[in-house]
């Protein structure tokens, strides 16, 4: 432990998210907005999901959203639930009935196009692309990954990962060494890092025929185009949880001094009564 | 602070927050239509294009699937049956008189007639068909390539692309696309007048459609009735270069 940090007092305002750190988080939250909304919109076109290299009508879906004598459903394998409504059905601000998977408050436009819908997708996918590039060359060459993500050895013990989801479902969120992430935060960030965003982009590069061609091991590596589009759904929905989970945190560790770390990089400790726990 | 001063910006604070909420439920349209989100996404499918060709070999080919890998059943999109009279006669005779002209930018303009499409030499692969809708469906395909046709008619230095016309129709648009060389010189790239070996159905195409396996569904022209090499795009129907890119946007550009 950091003898210097430890000593720190309570509310002294520390340095702590670098600006590559503040400025990717930022872009990243506009970024993802739209392609989850425009990537909904593509969705719309064909609302059913496949396993394996082809799929298509005749052939069984194990996801699917539609509507039957005007009742909306989402049917994942043999289950299916009614979501009339919101799902498969929906009403328009005219008043209008429309049969789309996902409704329109939610999708990139709004109405309709499945054109601009891609439009829209495939352009803010250069920016998460290489934007991911970027940031995790750049976290490694400044140390950000070495020093805030790395695991340490006895941050592995079993012990640790359970005293830490128990200080969290006490709402304890400190890792008593400040300014640092705790085992759980630490899990998550590396989990969409590493492993949720590469999968968003290098399932999204399987569903073009080009990259195909040009890139055949990612037919392999997924098992297929139209894997590699469930694969891409079930992703963008795990991000969508992490999105909802990490605002949660932001808001039960205290909302303006957590949106003035990742905004400004400035920090303030929080009061000892917070971190007893860690005594 | 006076009155005057608070009111407008009260009303600019309940305008900003009806506006964003506004924003938001609409799904940000002001945004999404505005002339400069559209030049922006303009310019996307072009560097998607440079950015895939530069890292992808040129001839890199298509998977290629075996004959046990095949869609159970390949379903049928977009027109289906083509219903001038002109096709219904050709129906009638089974297209035993259908030909192909390859026209424009060419030294020797040919008259490609279905029996000689049938009789040159021959590709035959197992493909993945990838609608720009998300589904996928693999079929076998066969027929010539193209890169032989356009050199056996004297493809120009000029030319840039190669324009397919078709017989269908929606509405008072005929259906057309198009397509570069690089594309039109690939070796997968062929005028499919068999499919998983029997004659193409006519919901396929019958009785040629194009084959170019490294783009989406919407550049597989199906009732093929006109090869045409040309400089520019530029005054073919709306000038985008497909049915689809001049109707309702879809990019040119159809490798992703």
């Amino acid at each position: 432990m950091d003898k210097e940090a430890e000593s720190l007092p309570p509310g002294t305002v520390i340095k702590r998210h670098r600006l590559s750190t503040r400025v990717w988080h930022w872009v990243n939250f506009v970024t993802l907005i739209v392609m989850f909304m425009s990537g909904l919109m593509i969705f719309n076109a064909h609302p059913r999901l496949y396993w394996g290299q082809y799929g298509a009508n005749p052939d069984p879906a194990w996801l699917e959203i539609g509507q039957r004598n005007g009742e909306g459903y989402l049917r994942i394998g043999e289950a299916s639930v009614d979501t009339t409504g919101v799902l498969g059905v929906w009403t328009n601000d005219q008043g209008q009935r429309q049969a789309w998977a996902f409704p329109g408050w939610i999708t990139i436009p709004s109405g309709y196009s499945l054109a601009e819908g891609r439009r829209w997708h495939l352009a803010f996918a250069w920016i998460l692309g290489f934007g991911l590039l970027f940031y995790m060359l750049w976290s490694l060459a400044n140390r950000h990954i070495a020093r805030d993500l790395h695991i340490r050895k006895r941050e592995w013990r079993p012990s640790h990962i359970w005293r830490d989801i128990r200080a969290h479902a006490k709402l304890r969120f400190d890792t008593g060494e400040p300014g640092t992430y705790n085992i759980l935060q630490k899990f998550s960030y590396i989990g969409v890092i590493f492993i949720a965003l590469p999968l968003m982009v290098l399932t999204g590069l399987t569903m073009s025929p080009q990259m195909d061609a040009g890139w055949g091991f990612l037919l392999d590596l997924f098992g297929g185009r139209q894997s590699a589009r469930s694969i891409h759904f079930i992703t963008c929905w795990a991000l969508v949880a992490f999105f909802f989970v990490h605002i949660a945190m932001v808001i039960l560790a205290g909302p303006l001094n957590e949106l003035r770390s990742i905004i400004t990089g400035r920090y303030r400790l929080p009061d000892r009564g917070e971190t007893e726990e860690r005594a | 602070m006076t009155d005057k001063f608070i009111l407008p910006r009260r009303r600019f604070l309940t305008g900003a927050a009806a506006g964003t909420g506004g924003l938001l439920l609409s799904g940000c349209d002001a945004i999404v239509q505005s002339p400069v989100a559209a030049d922006m996404l303009d310019q996307v499918g072009g560097l998607n294009r440079r950015f895939q060709r530069a890292v992808s070999p040129r001839e890199a080919l298509a998977k290629e699937y075996r004959p046990g890998e095949r869609s159970p059943l390949f379903r049928t999109n977009g027109n289906t049956f083509p219903d001038s009279a002109a096709y219904l006669r050709h129906m009638a005779t089974n297209f035993a008189d259908w030909s192909i002209p390859v026209t424009g930018l060419v030294a020797r303009p040919l008259e490609l007639s279905i029996e000689r499409i049938r009789s040159l030499p021959q590709r035959s692969q197992i493909t993945r068909h990838d609608c720009v809708e998300g589904w996928s469906a693999i079929g076998q395909w066969q027929g010539p390539q193209l890169g032989p046709i356009l050199k056996m008619a004297g493809l120009s230095d000029k030319a840039r692309y190669i324009v397919f016309r078709c017989a269908d129709n929606f509405g008072d648009r005929p259906y057309y696309e198009s397509i570069d060389l690089v594309d039109a010189f690939h070796p997968q790239t062929i005028l499919a007048w068999q499919m998983n070996g029997e004659r193409l159905p006519i919901g396929h195409g019958a009785p040629v459609r194009m084959r170019i396996e490294r783009q989406l569904g919407y550049k597989q022209a199906k009732f093929v009735q006109g090869i045409e090499a040309v400089e520019s795009l530029d005054g073919i129907y709306g000038g985008k270069g497909g049915y689809w890119e001049d109707v309702a946007r879809y990019e040119w550009y159809a490798g992703i």
